[in-house]
């Protein structure tokens, strides 16, 4: 199943027949999908289909896992992410990832922020590096929050902080798309939906993939959102016609709770 | 349809449409003994159906506290969410098709001369194709049938047909017998009445269609 649709602007990602093996499994089968800017991309389905393995196939965090073997393309404005010449710390600088977990550093807020600036040379001396941290939190929601404590550490602010100081700290290095691993799932609802009106407010600016078990989450934030299945993704579409009328059976079996 | 994991979530949906279903057949019956008691001058019968479309109006409230409830709990999706929607509208409608039957039950005292009155003649045959419409359109949300769901659709066409010739009829007959003007206007308003219970059963054809499918029929106008 390959998908293509009419858009504005050149896709900012796209993979084309991509299959993921962990050893002889095959974890992810022949996906084909384009990612845009304009609009956010959610990935549903039910645990081991598949999509987790895929999303984290689209900044190459699989190669930290031996047995993960990558087939197909992927590219990220037209160039093969897979390639030889690749600069994967680069890579993971423009495709950024945030975590089901809140991972912040166990330094300061600060510190957790200007890190990837500082380490991509983005800043140059301390008040531009400053600069691009307040930049970052504000984008994030968390700045009025954390200002009068920027040299507190990280790991003590509460956890919906933490998650949005990571996603100002995946902000920071200037990313071009940003992955998210059910980002909410380990939030309250105050945290989640702060979460969800953050990612409204970045749509457009980044292209964003979000894998959710929430159905309701993926429906509320998303404007395509595609099923995964047993490693195939079966369905692919509009949000609201995946939520209001599923083409096929398994996505309509699968939202409504008849899997299984 | 498979059955949800949430066992729950499949008694709520079959209460609901067991609702409507209860809705529906009250709906029916008052049509049609609004009919009757107008015909026969049975004022008893009228007042019945007068009363028993509070009976309607609490079920309606119950499908609304329902549909509402399930909504909130088991945020539905897909045609779980399109069947609790149709569900809560067609409460509605059958709701308004009480209304005009007991409109009309209200005009039973309100006709003089009926036995030799003509334009009675003309009420029950459009009456009649009226509420078949109904019995088969909630037969059609039992089935969660589409295609009898447009068949009623285009039924209506008959009962519009039906209301053109009975005004006509009707303006004409009062032309002649001024002094039956107060009885036959009343008349009237049983026709339209009963043209509206057309068009409200047609209303209820496209939620079952789009509770089915998740569109409305291609000539919805």
């Amino acid at each position: 199943m390959v998908i293509q649709e009419k858009l504005s602007t050149e896709p900012k990602m796209r993979t084309r027949d991509v299959s993921i093996f962990y050893g002889d499994k095959k974890a992810v089968d022949s996906v084909s999908i384009d990612i845009p800017t304009e609009f956010v991309t959610a990935f549903i389905g039910p645990s081991g289909c598949g999509k987790s393995t895929f999303l984290r196939a689209l900044n190459r965090m699989n190669d930290t896992i031996a047995s993960a073997r990558v087939d197909g393309r992927i590219e990220l404005d037209g160039e093969d992410i897979y390639h030889s010449s690749m600069d994967v710390v680069q890579l993971r600088a423009r495709v950024g990832m945030v975590f089901q977990k809140p991972n912040p550093f166990p330094k300061s807020i600060f510190e957790n922020v200007a890190y990837g600036p500082r380490i991509h040379g983005l800043a140059e001396g301390r008040t531009e590096l400053q600069e691009i941290v307040e930049k970052s939190l504000r984008r994030a929601g968390l700045w009025e929050e954390v200002k009068d404590r920027l040299e507190e550490s990280g790991t003590a602010l509460s956890g919906g902080q933490q998650q949005r100081l990571c996603i100002a700290r995946a902000i920071a290095v200037q990313p071009e798309v940003i992955l998210m691993d059910e980002p909410c799932s380990a939030l309250d609802p105050i945290a989640t939906a702060k979460i969800e009106e953050l990612i409204d407010e970045l749509r457009g600016r980044y292209a964003i993939v979000i894998v959710t078990h929430s159905m309701q989450q993926a429906a509320r934030v998303s404007q395509r959102t595609a099923f995964f299945h047993l490693g195939r993704m079966v369905e692919y579409g509009h949000t609201s016609d995946i939520f209001t009328n599923p083409t096929e059976e398994r996505t309509k079996d699968y939202i409504t709770g008849r899997y299984g | 349809m498979a059955e949800h994991t949430v066992k729950a979530f499949d008694d709520d949906i079959t209460r609901l449409r067991g609702l409507i279903a209860e809705m529906g057949g009250i709906a029916e019956l008052a049509i049609a003994e609004a009919m009757q008691a107008l015909l026969s001058g049975d004022e008893e019968l009228g007042k019945a159906v007068v009363e028993r479309d509070q009976k309607l109006d609490a079920l309606e409230s119950e499908v609304d506290a329902m549909a509402v409830r399930t909504l909130a709990l088991r945020a539905p999706m897909a045609d779980d969410l399109r069947e609790i929607i149709a569900a809560l509208k067609i409460a509605g409608v059958l709701e308004r098709i009480g209304d005009y039957a007991k409109n009309i039950a209200k005009r039973v005292g309100k006709i003089e001369g009926r036995n030799r009155f003509e334009p009675l003649t003309l009420l029950p045959a459009m009456n009649e194709v009226a509420a078949e419409m109904v019995h088969d359109v909630l037969t059609a949300f039992a089935a969660r049938d589409p295609v009898l769901a447009r068949e009623v659709i285009e039924r209506d066409a008959k009962v519009d047909a039906f209301y053109d010739s009975i005004f006509r009829n009707f303006v004409s007959y009062m032309v002649e017998n001024p002094s039956t003007i107060s009885s036959a206007a009343q008349l009237l308003f049983v026709a339209r009445n009963i043209e509206r219970i057309g068009d409200h059963a047609t209303n209820v054809a496209e939620m079952v269609h789009f509770a089915a499918l998740g569109t409305y029929p291609p000539d919805r106008n």
